[in-house]
Formats: structure tokens, C-alpha cells, sequence
């Protein structure tokens, strides 16, 4: 277990790299950016200096990696406040997000795929099917509007947007969560038809067994196990899918700081925003992979 | 379904060509006609400053189109080439190679194309660069499986004992094997970069008003939607029709080149 997460070492000095590296991709003078043309020659040399970017750019390197090793992300530039605070307060509202819309997505999603394996070929096939090639090409930036328009301005039912109630949840959980189950009913869908063709259903088929009995004890579990891996890799999508759908609802998560701190140029709360939903993204990508081992027997056991 | 998708391209197409033919103004302020409903003269009606929605929705098909094919052809030619050094060399080089696209992939998404053009600034080049910085990702990996397992195949191997030159080789003999399932990545992976740079000009890092685009368009359309939601919807219908049709398009590519789906990485 320790050494899997070994091996991520490398990817994770990588992702350390290429953060670091935003700041000095910035063309002129990253100083003169955040500051704008007015600023103090004064001002200019003492955020030079809260950056570090007075010193080497190996030493800033080192710092940079130091001082995340510590837990400091920095100071916004703009209100002096930890980053780190910043990204207490963000994080958790789009890890639920992310959540309750992997949530929708799977209930939606795995019902409509089996329904369309089971109906293969017939109208209800179609319809699904048609359906989620539809949705799946709706982006959040109008799928998002649009149910805003339905269900909150037009029928009333929900909040238009803000954090305020428990259900100013729902409407970018939907946005996140349909286009989610879209890609699920397709993937349920091509797995149950795969494994429905396999001998073993044609055994427990011939053996007298029902069909309920076939799909749910001897089909379904081999059918939903690829789905792990897909909801390991869209979950990280999620993680960043939601910067949209975020900036839509103003739900105030991570997505939504790092497009507060692009719109301010505070390139600090930027670099530690991408840093993070990347690593969370490794991580989750790293903890998919042991419990797929760990579901299937076929891989137990080797490395 | 494959009539439909070739249709709807070939729709849009001609909307381009015919909005040149008769001279669109999509920049032609009227501050006595704003947010209004589809009429006769504005046949889907007017945005916040009076301009036309269907003139600037056609300049924004065609901004669109000009990023996808510049963004998909940079990307491809960059991965084809890395992930064919990558897998006909092997060894160190390659080791090298896939560490850096690994942690390309370690940032899910749009991420890093976001990140990108935050530092870099707004603006259509800036917006270029950033998707071409990390969309050759997902080529090159694909491009490097085929090619690992391509240099094992016979007919590499007597050319390579014939003396040509592995320059020779790859371009000659495992090139032309690779290319159908790296054109059909490239079709689906058009709408991805269509979405990508349309979600890019929402967030406002890409192209800069007083220019159309989709993304800005849909932009403005969220912030008056209480009072013109025609003008939300029309833009998405229209953004989800070519969307679909690429995506379409990529199915029968893929039927035509006879790449099995699976093979997509």
C-alpha cells in the first residue's frame, strides 16, 4: 500500500513543478501584473519579497516546496489572509458538491444503463440512448443556465443561486450530476452487454436460474466493476468541472476562488487552487486503482 | 443519425460561407433595440447592446471552428511525434517522456489549460496556446501504445534489417498503421476543444468582446436571462447541434477507418 503511493512521488514533484513554473509563465513582470501601473516602487519590492521573487529561482524553487511541506501556502495578495484558510473554507462546499453529484449521476445513470443492456435494441434502447447523446453534449455553461431558468425562475421551486439553503444544492448538483449520468448509462450499458454475452450467464441461464437472479447475482457484478474506475477518474473532473458550474450558482468553493483569483490576479490563491485539486486528483486516481484491485478477484494478487 | 451529424456540419458551413457572402455586421451596436425578441428583421433577436444574435452566433461558429482545427492540428502533430519517438526508441528516452505527459494527466480536465491562460492573459492566442500546451497529452500516449506495439510486426523489423533508418521507419512503416486511430481520437476530440475553448471565453480568459464567441455570448446571455431567455437558449441549441454532429461525425469516422472502439485510450 505504502509503496503504491510511492510510486505517485514522481507525478506529485512533477505537479509541484508545473505550479511553481505558473508564476514565471506570467509574460513581463509577475509584480507589475498583480499590481497594475500605479503601484509604490515601495509596494513593487515588498511583494517581490513576500514571493520570494527577489532570490534565485532554484531557492524559490526550494522554499516554495518547503513551505508547502509546512501546510503555508502563502497570503493572498490582496487581503493578507493564509491560503490555507481560504482553502479550509472552499474545499469541503465542493468536495460535497462533487459528492451529492456523483451521487445523481450514479442513481440516474446505472438504472437508465442496465434498463437500455436489458432492452437492447428496442425503442426504450433508443430512447436512452438518445437521450444521453444529447446530454452528454450539453456543456455545464448551458445545461447549468437552463435548469436555473426552469426551475428556479420559472416554476419557482428552487433558489436561483447562493449557498443559503439546504436545497441551493440541488440545481449545480444536477448540472454536474446529469452530464455525469450521461456517461454512466452509456459505459453501464456497453459493460452489461459485454458480460451478458459471456458463457457464464449462458450456464447460469441453463442451469434454470431466473433471469432476476441471472442479472443480480451473476451479471451485475461483473458489469459495474469497470464503472469503478470511471467514477475514480470523473470524480476528478468534478473537482474541476465544478470551476464552471460553480461560477454559475456562486457556490463558493475551490472552483469559484480560482476564478476570483484569476478575475484579481492574486496569482498566489491561483497556483495553490490548481495545486490542490490536482493532487486531489492523483490521490483519488491512486485510492481507485486499490479498491479495484481489492474488488476484483481476478487481479488479487498480483502487482 | 449519420445524415443528421453530416447535415448539421454542412449547415453550419454554409451559414459561415453565406454570412461572409452578405457581410455580417456582429459588431453593429443599436442601443434602441436591445434584448429584444425574434422578429422579422432580428431573427433571433437582439443581445444587451442592440446586436444581432444571429450574425454574432455565426461569427462565433466561425471563431470556433478556426481554434478547433488550429488547437486539433498543433496538438496532434506535437503527440503523433512524441509518441512515436517515445514508442518505436523505448528505453530512457521514453521513460522520460511518459513521466511529463503523467503529469500532464495529473491535472484533471480543463485545469491546466485554465491555469494557463490565467498567467498567460485573455485574448484568441493566448487561448491557442493554452489548449495546444495540454491537449497533446492523450495523443501522444495513444500514438506511443501503437507504436510499441507496431515495431514488433514484421514488416518493421525487415525493414529495419534492410538498414533503413529508424526516421525512415517510423514515418514509412509504423506511421500509416497509427494514423486512422489517431484521425478519429482527433474528431472526438474536436468537441472537447470546442467546449474547452468556449468554457475558457465564459470564464473571460479567451477571446475579448467586442468579439463574438460562444462562450462569451452565453456569458452575457446567464446575466440577462430573467429579462431575454431567448437569447441563452438560442446560443446553446445552436452551440449543442455542432456539438453533437462532431461528436456523430466521430462515430462514423470511426465505422469508416474501421478502428474498434476499445482502441481509443
Amino acid at each position: 500500500m505504502i509503496k503504491r503511493f510511492a510510486t505517485l512521488l514522481p507525478v506529485v514533484f512533477g505537479v509541484l513543478c508545473l505550479t511553481f513554473a505558473l508564476l514565471h509563465l506570467v509574460p513581463g513582470d509577475p509584480v507589475d501584473v498583480m499590481l497594475g501601473e500605479s503601484a509604490s516602487a515601495a509596494d513593487r519590492t515588498a511583494l517581490k519579497a513576500q514571493l520570494g521573487l527577489d532570490q534565485p529561482v532554484l531557492v524559490q524553487f526550494g522554499q516554495y516546496v518547503m513551505h508547502l511541506l509546512h501546510g503555508d501556502f502563502g497570503a493572498s495578495i490582496h487581503t493578507q489572509t493564509p491560503i490555507s484558510q481560504l482553502l479550509w473554507q472552499a474545499y469541503p462546499a465542493t468536495l460535497l458538491l462533487a459528492v451529492v453529484a456523483l451521487a445523481i449521476g450514479l442513481s440516474i445513470g446505472i438504472p437508465l444503463g442496465i434498463w437500455s443492456a436489458l432492452k437492447a435494441g428496442h425503442w426504450q434502447d433508443v430512447m436512452i440512448t438518445m437521450l444521453s447523446i444529447r446530454l452528454a453534449a450539453m456543456p455545464a455553461f448551458w445545461l447549468g443556465p437552463v435548469l436555473m431558468l426552469v426551475f428556479a425562475v420559472w416554476l419557482g421551486w428552487l433558489p436561483v443561486s447562493g449557498m443559503a439553503n439546504a436545497t441551493s444544492i440541488v440545481l449545480p448538483a444536477m448540472t454536474l450530476g446529469l452530464g455525469l449520468s450521461a456517461i454512466l448509462t452509456r459505459m453501464t450499458r456497453t459493460s452489461l452487454l459485454e458480460v451478458l454475452n459471456e458463457d457464464y450467464i449462458r450456464t447460469a441461464r441453463a442451469k434454470g436460474l431466473s433471469e432476476r437472479q441471472v442479472l443480480l447475482k451473476h451479471a451485475l457484478r461483473a458489469a459495474l466493476l469497470p464503472l469503478v474506475t470511471i467514477v475514480g477518474l470523473q470524480m476528478g473532473s468534478l473537482l474541476a468541472g465544478a470551476v464552471i458550474t460553480e461560477t454559475i450558482f456562486s457556490w463558493n468553493g475551490i472552483g469559484r476562488l480560482l476564478v476570483d483569483s484569476i478575475e484579481k490576479r492574486d496569482y498566489p490563491v491561483t497556483q495553490a487552487c490548481v495545486l490542490v485539486v490536482a493532487l486531489s486528483y492523483v490521490l483519488i486516481n491512486q485510492a481507485t486503482d486499490v479498491v479495484y484491485r481489492w474488488l476484483d478477484p481476478r487481479t488479487r494478487g498480483t502487482q | 443519425m449519420k445524415t443528421f451529424a453530416l447535415l448539421t456540419l454542412g449547415f453550419w458551413l454554409l451559414v459561415v460561407m453565406l454570412g461572409h457572402a452578405i457581410g455580417l455586421n456582429p459588431n453593429q451596436i443599436d442601443l434602441n433595440a436591445i434584448l429584444q425578441w425574434p422578429s422579422l428583421q432580428h431573427w433571433l433577436g437582439t443581445d444587451d447592446l442592440g446586436r444581432d444574435i444571429l450574425a454574432r452566433v455565426i461569427r462565433g461558429v466561425e471563431v470556433s471552428f478556426l481554434v478547433t482545427v488550429v488547437v486539433t492540428a498543433v496538438t496532434m502533430t506535437i503527440g503523433l511525434s512524441i509518441g512515436l519517438v517515445a514508442g518505436y526508441k523505448g528505453g530512457r528516452l521514453d521513460h522520460a517522456l511518459m513521466q511529463v505527459t503523467n503529469i500532464f494527466l495529473a491535472f484533471p480536465g480543463m485545469l491546466l489549460a485554465i491555469a494557463f491562460a490565467a498567467v498567460l492573459g485573455a485574448g484568441i492566442n493566448n487561448l491557442i496556446l493554452a489548449l495546444c500546451l495540454t491537449g497533446w497529452v492523450t495523443y501522444a500516449r495513444l500514438s506511443r501504445g501503437q507504436a510499441l506495439a507496431l515495431r514488433q510486426r514484421l514488416h518493421v523489423l525487415a525493414a529495419e534489417s534492410l538498414g533503413a533508418s529508424s526516421m525512415r521507419v517510423m514515418l514509412l512503416h509504423i506511421l500509416p498503421l497509427l494514423i486512422s486511430i489517431l484521425l478519429v481520437e482527433a474528431a472526438y476530440s474536436m468537441a472537447s476543444v470546442m467546449i474547452a475553448e468556449a468554457s475558457l471565453s465564459f470564464l473571460g480568459l479567451g477571446i475579448q468582446a467586442p468579439d463574438a464567441s460562444w462562450g462569451a455570448m452565453l456569458r452575457d446571455a446567464v446575466r440577462f436571462m430573467l429579462v431575454a431567455p431567448h437569447y441563452v437558449l438560442t446560443v446553446g441549441v445552436c452551440m449543442m447541434s455542432l456539438i453533437l454532429a462532431i461528436n456523430l461525425g466521430g462515430d462514423v469516422l470511426r465505422d469508416k477507418l474501421d478502428v474498434r472502439s476499445e482502441a481509443r485510450g
